[in-house]
């Protein structure tokens, strides 16, 4: 393989780092209350509010439709992504040294079902916040669940919620491109 | 012929029905509005408004927010008053910002708001009001629009020539209207000439801490000190003050005290006076007062009795005071915004004169005077005056300066508003005022940088202005343009209490730094909860202490048992809230003390005695959530004797 393409993966390793410091997903929250909106900013490691108290005040108003309280230490997966991430940047560097296609290929495809695994448990922690309800809750509208959207925007009562990826997301997804890229760049001519 | 005559009376009784419209319309309308005042004041849903107003609330002790251009209100800033709306001056935490050497005092008499200065510019830390009934002068915070310190003035009676700030706020002045024996003393009221005198005196900020203290106080003559305002610019080192009554009558003073041509304007150098107080020219007399504060930590009032000021008299400090003769009971005294001119409101002058400050300096330097009182020269007063206004309407008392050569006072009892021009002293417009101006106000107008935008009428009649609410009407402001060449009247807009004087500041100055919420984690108060978990009912002997926690939509605890007749009862509520906009209120039944108001993150305490056998509901009074209506409780009351134990619960 070429030193381009070696490059192209050290560059793709070293930019995760930048995904310890934005965050991977954001959800943010409108309501006629609340003009100046309230939002969840979701990172490797935890989940914080977009303001000092945004999160103390999402689960205020969560308790009134049973919600249960979004406690980001109890959360098991944000103690184990930070080694994932960190495993992922030693792995990248390493192709970058070892210039091993298949290593390559593994890396890929481990980092894609890694992602996908992260968007299904993002949905299942989701789909239960939505549908385990209190059943004392002083608010039951029958029928009514409050699952937030993954991606895009839905109405819970006076709520409208907007749910998109977010900055870490995205150099995640320019990691991926660069080995794609540097996979490419490296394939040998069949009649060199 | 038959299609011209029926023109002809088309037309005249077209002619008709205009005339007659013209004529309801004239008689209808009161005011002479015409053109776009309407605009002017609208200040659409949900916009803000372009000024802060902030408004003394006279006899009611409080002080008013107000909007400019709209005149809306939006908060009363409980000062000098007890405000049971909010358990100001009621609960435990707020109770001893009243304290005074007289013991617990409920209310003052607010007059003058004044904003503190950087650069001789209004800078949004502060604004301070004075307390006139019961010599005190306040400071309020800004960020939070509350009062946080109190300091009483010894040696003073009337504090009505207060609270003006130098132009740094390096301090905050106050003079005494009524002169007092001092120090007080069982003596004829008749002796006044020889027993009775007056007080200046001088309120630091200190820069660091940012709290006030009475450095010292200058011994003046028995007259009546009225007003004043600190210099500027050249006149940065001197403040000044008028005086009436130099008479020294004790009895019947609206004849008595108007005999003398002149008065004077007392022009003190107060870093002449600090460097004689460095050179331990003052005199260290005993004289108790209070001086009250927030702490900052416990969010609590301490009450600090100091018992000894300073005391600096003219006859140890030459050159550090002199009187500028100034016609007829001069009320107001104002500096333009240069600094250059002093100008006085004579209220029974024909003419407003106006001193120089450069004249009064090679007047000190030339020794031009005209005698002394008590060591104090008499300056000639052809020496200092500039010039004269004349024909200013009648009863002229109060100027502020619209940054660009023009000033604007305020006549009473012709109830006007006058406009005229600095250096050439011409009246150049005048505007009615409906009725009896006394203050007036431009946003920075006594500062250096006046926006001279509008200027505030603060009347104090309004007779047929408003919809009648029998004998007690409605006090009032009048909102007039002054941008154009003519003053226009734009708005008449109701205050809280009497608006004796107003300071207004652009509104983006303090917005950005309005405080939303205290942080639950900066919570020194010793009662307060951090969590529900915390909360708790302990008793110590027959005092009992509920450590109450308040979240959307309940109290922990909600039940509690276990109290008796007898006991002293304080609940220590605290409002887990860190939401913007979300107070609870805390109403027990039949507890003979006030509501509490508890802002998001904020500890309050009040004290209930309970006297009667029951059980009494408790509640949330401030509508906060869509089950306010739910967030209750309830107390048991069992008889002195009773062995009912103490318990408490929620939700159980």
């Amino acid at each position: 393989m070429k030193t381009k393409s070696a490059v192209l993966i050290a560059i793709g390793a070293l930019i995760l780092i930048l995904t310890f410091f934005f965050p991977l997903w954001t959800i943010d929250l409108d309501a006629p209350q609340y003009p100046e909106g309230l939002g969840l900013r979701i990172w490797l490691n935890e989940i914080s509010g977009l303001r000092p108290n945004d999160l103390q005040n999402i689960n205020g108003l969560n308790h009134y439709i049973g919600m249960k309280v979004i406690e980001p230490d109890a959360i098991p997966e944000m103690d184990i992504m930070p080694y994932i991430m960190v495993f992922m940047i030693l792995f990248g560097l390493l192709n970058a040294y070892l210039r091993n296609k298949n290593l390559i290929y593994i890396w890929l495809i481990l980092f894609v079902i890694l992602g996908a695994i992260g968007i299904y448990d993002f949905y299942m922690w989701a789909y239960d916040y939505g549908h385990n309800l209190n059943p004392n809750a002083p608010i039951k509208v029958p029928g009514m669940t409050y699952m937030p959207p993954i991606l895009g925007s839905k109405q819970l009562l006076n709520i409208s919620a907007q749910s998109y990826p977010s900055v870490a997301t995205f150099i995640i997804l320019i990691s991926i491109l660069l080995n794609v890229a540097a996979l490419y760049i490296g394939r040998e001519k069949k009649n060199a | 012929m038959k299609n011209i005559s029926k023109k002809f009376l088309f037309v005249a009784l077209g002619t008709l029905f205009v005339v007659v419209l013209a004529y309801v319309g004239c008689n209808q309308s009161k005011s002479s509005l015409s053109g776009n005042e309407a605009e002017r004041v609208y200040v659409a849903p949900g916009n803000y408004d372009e000024f802060y107003l902030f408004t003394s609330g006279g006899f009611n002790g409080q002080m008013g927010v107000m909007g400019l251009p709209s005149g809306r209100h939006f908060k009363t800033i409980s000062v000098f008053s007890q405000n049971p709306e909010t358990g100001y001056g009621y609960s435990e935490e707020t109770k001893a910002m009243l304290n005074t050497t007289y013991g617990f005092i409920p209310w003052d008499d607010a007059h003058h708001p004044e904003l503190s200065m950087t650069d001789g510019v209004p800078d949004g830390r502060f604004i301070f009001i004075n307390g006139n009934n019961t010599p005190r002068v306040a400071r309020i915070d800004l960020k939070e629009f509350e009062t946080k310190e109190i300091i009483e003035i010894p040696n003073s009676a009337g504090n009505h020539g207060s609270p003006f700030v130098t132009e740094n706020t390096e301090y905050i002045v106050a003079s005494t209207r009524f002169s007092v024996p001092i120090p007080q003393s069982d003596v004829p009221i008749s002796s006044y000439k020889e027993n009775f005198k007056g007080t200046i005196s001088f309120i630091k900020l200190d820069p660091q801490t940012e709290k006030m203290n009475l450095e010292f106080q200058i011994i003046v003559p028995g007259f009546d000190y009225d007003l004043a305002h600190a210099g500027k610019g050249p006149s940065h080192d001197w403040a000044f003050f008028t005086s009436y009554n130099s008479e020294q009558a004790n009895t019947l003073l609206e004849i008595n005290a108007s005999k003398n041509d002149k008065d004077f304007i007392a022009a003190v150098n107060w870093k002449k006076a600090e460097q004689y107080l460095k050179e331990g020219k003052a005199k260290t007399v005993d004289a108790e007062y209070y001086r009250n504060y927030i702490d900052d930590k416990t969010h609590t009032a301490v009450s600090q009795l100091n018992k000894q000021v300073k005391v600096l008299d003219p006859k140890d400090c030459p050159g550090m005071i002199y009187y500028l003769p100034t016609p007829k009971s001069p009320h107001g005294v104002d500096v333009d915004p240069t600094g250059q001119y002093i100008v006085a409101g004579g209220k029974l002058a024909t003419v407003i004169p106006v001193h120089s400050f450069d004249k009064m300096i090679k007047a000190i330097e030339g020794k031009q005077f005209d005698g002394e009182v008590n060591g104090i020269p008499i300056l000639k007063y052809d020496a200092v005056v500039a010039g004269e206004v004349s024909n200013p309407g009648l009863g002229p008392l109060h100027t502020e300066f619209d940054g660009n050569g023009y000033a604007y006072t305020s006549s009473f009892i012709s109830s006007e508003i006058v406009k005229w021009k600095l250096g050439t002293w011409e009246v150049v417009d005048r505007i009615p005022t409906y009725y009896s101006i006394g203050h007036l106000c431009i946003p920075g107008g006594d500062s250096k940088k006046p926006w001279g935008k509008y200027v505030v009428a603060l009347n104090k009649i309004t007779k047929d202005r408003y919809l009648p609410t029998g004998p007690e009407l409605t006090q009032s402001a009048q909102l007039i343009d002054i941008t154009g060449d003519k003053m226009k009247l734009l708005l008449d807009f109701p205050t809280i209490g009497e608006p004796h004087y107003a300071q207004a500041i652009p509104a983006e100055i303090l917005m950005k730094n309005s405080q939303k919420i205290y942080k639950i984690e900066e919570n020194g108060n010793p009662y307060a909860v951090k969590s529900e978990k915390d909360t708790r009912v302990e008793r110590k002997g027959n005092e009992v202490h509920v450590y109450m926690s308040a979240i959307r939509s309940h109290f922990s605890p909600d039940n509690i048992e276990g109290i008796k007749v007898g006991d002293v009862v304080y609940f220590h509520v605290t409002n887990l809230e860190q939401d913007w906009d979300i107070p609870h209120g805390f109403a027990m039944k039949g507890m003979n003390n006030a509501e509490l108001l508890i802002m998001p993150g904020q500890t309050l305490s009040i004290k209930w005695e309970p006297k009667k056998v029951g059980v009494f509901p408790f509640y949330c009074s401030d509508f906060c959530s869509a089950l306010h209506q739910e967030m209750q409780g309830y107390i048991r009351v069992s008889p002195a004797n009773s062995n009912v134990q103490l318990s408490y619960s929620l939700g159980k």
